[in-house]
């Protein structure tokens, strides 16, 4: 990998001496002083992604004295709080649109508009939307990942079956597969927000993208009949004996099983499932993806949850912490370290390139072609905090017990009232 | 020093001399009172300060009066919320079922009160569960309840039951973590209790069977009573670590399936620091409705130890 990034350095090189990019402008003379950097990307992949970006950023800025830190990811979504407080690094991971929100408001991250405004980002403005609140941008994205249906294509080779494209065909599939002893789908909501993932492409599918924002954005009432005919859809699936039993009791990962084994065909999840797929011994043959199928005449919308860096408003080193954003951004960059053998999720600039894997040419195909309806980042980041930890229990209990439909929405809606004031 | 106190006369003793007797046990207490006050006090000042406003634990707090209280309890017009119903009511399941664990352990102490070969070993096994920690007890259950591959199904397969999937069940869910919970704390009281057992007058015993008084009576009335200070920490050790379930809960199903075996305090810590928490204000309040609870049981527990020592002397 390491190779990878040097010839990421040569081409940024060329790139400035040639001086046609804006970023030669900023990057002409090498940067020195400080640059405290605090991560998240504590996993093997990422960890070395990110230890590779901070040589390779060394390398370009030798007298830039660079500090990185790395923390646990599962803790640093608690620990943030305290670092953006006193003696802030200058950069900081987190997640794109309403995960920022806490954050914004409390002007605890800067506003990096001006990157956007000014040039130093081209090819961002797919992106920047996420980024955005307040009609601002406050960070920097540097990798996002598609959701959808990823089956077992020697399974549905089997019994007969084809992707479906249509909930109709959906539903038939299942049928099938029902009748064949296995379930439909394999989940584990133990840790809920797998249901929430369910929510997110039902309503979308149903009643659209906008109408799924309007529901997060606390405009929509959990009570309206249109929400119900989402759970209405999902509950077929229920009915039908479509899910794993006892999915309330296992974790995404111990979900898995079900699918290896040959117990469940299909799991609707992001891209990072195809790593434990494979490495359960599962290979390219056997797996393959599809987009979640339609249900309604409405644009299809996507969730892609996108991951992002800031600069805290308390950070020392801001011009600094912008080049760095502005590197990780770049074209090169972001076709290096999202490649398959490095993070293997897409990259966000439009000018980069997709690494040859099946499954990241067919999310990056889904999601510039096919995903007209909009790109929502995921249940837990679109809606409020408060609001998705209630709302995720209260999809798992439907799940489990789909006759309480009428009691949980009435508690949804009782949360709405209180939580968008 | 001694020989210059003696030596001068009143008058010329200095302050600190002249106030020692009075002065030297508070300058003793200082350091703990200061760090009473610093680390318990102060922090629960705090809370029912925090507790009466509306905080995100990052910006400006601001006061909203009773308002958490009123959500938390129902007061007024509203509904109780029914996040704190649930784990108030488990809460009390817990307070009453782990108290099992005190008869349990009495029983297992009398059976290991003997002298045959190997008993410390037979001692030991029986105190290893209380020595491994809770994650690790947590665990263990949850994968002996796993609804599939889990021994508990197995054994009862065995019996021709129909399998059973306790922690995804709202309605066992918590009894199921509390039973997990008793394996523990049942060896704790063990040990307290054979402890106690050591400290039991043989006299007593040989006049009581001198008396004709053997089996049930002779526990009832001579033993037992013997055992009251064994059975008095049992029973605060057990009520603490009743309301103090957080980590069994936390491993085992994580407050679910669907929020059923919250306790309150697993519901403070996911509305004040857990991944979608952060509502300072709120999770305050329900620290505050604990601490009153706790501090029942503490009053009471103060009491009787006053009300025995005045009785000792």
């Amino acid at each position: 990998m390491r190779s990878i990034f040097k010839t990421t350095v040569a081409s940024l090189a060329t790139a400035a001496v040639m001086g046609t990019a804006a970023f030669a402008a900023s990057h002409a003379t090498p940067l020195t002083g400080d640059l405290k950097i605090t991560s998240d990307m504590s996993n093997p992949a990422p960890r070395a992604v990110m230890e590779g970006l901070v040589a390779d950023f060394q390398e370009m800025n030798p007298d830039l004295n660079i500090e990185l830190t790395i923390v646990d990811r599962e803790a640093w979504k608690t620990q943030i709080r305290n670092v953006l407080g006193a003696n802030a690094p200058d950069v900081v991971n987190w997640y794109a649109a309403n995960r920022m929100g806490p954050y914004v408001e409390a002007g605890l991250f800067e506003d990096v508009s001006d990157m956007y405004d000014g040039g130093d980002l081209p090819g961002l403005d797919a992106v920047k939307g996420a980024m955005t609140l307040d009609g601002k941008q406050w960070g920097v994205p540097y990798t996002y990942y598609q959701w959808g249906m990823y089956y077992r294509e020697d399974i549905f080779n089997e019994l007969g079956l084809t992707e479906p494209t249509t909930f109709d065909e959906e539903l038939a599939n299942c049928q099938v597969i029902v009748d064949s002893g296995r379930a439909c789908y394999a989940i584990g909501t133990k840790f809920l927000w797998t249901a929430g993932g369910w929510f997110d492409y039902l309503n979308m599918r149903t009643n659209g993208f906008d109408f799924h924002m309007e529901l997060a954005r606390g405009e929509v009432s959990w009570t309206d009949d249109r929400v119900r005919e989402t759970f209405a859809n999902w509950r077929k699936i229920i009915d039908m004996g479509g899910y794993v039993a006892d999915h309330q009791s296992y974790s995404w990962q111990e979900a898995l099983t079900f699918m290896t084994d040959g117990e469940a065909t299909a799991y609707l999840m992001g891209n990072f499932v195809v790593a434990p797929l494979r490495d359960a011994g599962l290979d390219d043959t056997q797996i393959d993806f599809y987009q979640f199928p339609t249900i309604a005449d409405v644009p299809q919308g996507e969730d892609a949850p996108t991951d992002t860096f800031h600069i805290p408003s308390g950070a020392e080193n801001k011009d600094n912490a912008r080049a760095f954003l502005s590197f990780v951004a770049s074209a090169d960059v972001q076709t290096a370290i999202n490649s398959g053998d490095a993070l293997g999720q897409l990259p966000v600039n439009a000018d980069s390139s997709v690494d040859a894997d099946e499954f990241l040419e067919q999310g990056f195909e889904m999601l510039s072609t096919n995903a007209q309806g909009g790109v929502a980042q995921f249940f837990d980041r679109d809606f409020p905090a408060e609001m998705a930890s209630v709302g995720m229990e209260g999809l798992q209990e439907f799940m489990v017990f789909p006759d309480n439909l009428d009691d949980i929405l009435e508690r949804l809606e009782e949360a709405r009232d209180r939580i968008y004031q | 020093m001694s020989s210059v106190t003696t030596n001068a006369s009143t008058a010329n003793r200095g302050w600190y001399n002249r106030n020692e007797i009075a002065i030297t046990p508070w300058l003793f207490l200082l350091p703990a009172m200061l760090f009473f006050a610093a680390y318990v006090i102060m922090p629960i000042c705090q809370s029912f300060w925090i507790s009466f406003h509306q905080w995100d634990g990052l910006g400006e707090k601001t006061w909203v009066g009773m308002a958490n209280y009123e959500r938390l309890l129902g007061l007024g017009d509203q509904r109780m919320d029914r996040k704190f119903e649930t784990s108030f009511w488990n809460n009390l399941k817990w307070l009453v079922l782990y108290l099992l664990a005190i008869p349990m352990g009495l029983f297992i102490a009398l059976f290991l009160n003997q002298t045959v070969r190997g008993i410390r070993l037979y001692k030991s096994l029986f105190f290893f569960p209380f020595v491994i920690s809770q994650v690790v007890v947590g665990l263990v259950f949850s994968w002996l309840y796993l609804p599939r591959e889990g021994l508990l199904n197995a054994v009862l397969a065995v019996f021709g039951a129909e399998p059973v999937n306790i922690l995804g069940d709202p309605t066992m869910a918590t009894y199921g973590i509390i039973a997990a919970g008793l394996w523990p704390q049942t060896a704790y009281c063990m040990i307290l209790y054979l402890t106690g057992l050591n400290a039991v007058d043989p006299e007593q015993v040989e006049a009581a069977r001198l008396d004709g008084a053997k089996g049930s009576k002779m526990l009832w009335y001579v033993i037992l009573p013997q055992l009251k200070p064994a059975t008095f920490i049992a029973f605060v050790v057990t009520i603490i670590g009743a309301l103090r379930s957080f980590d069994l809960i936390s491993v085992m199903t994580n407050g679910g399936p669907f929020g059923s075996t919250r306790v309150l305090s697993f519901y403070m810590f996911e509305e004040s620091l857990s991944e979608f928490g952060f509502r300072m204000g709120y999770g305050a309040a329900i620290a505050v409705v604990l601490f009153f609870i706790m501090l029942g049981f503490i009053v009471y527990f103060l009491y009787s130890m006053w009300r025995d020592e005045k009785g000792a002397n």
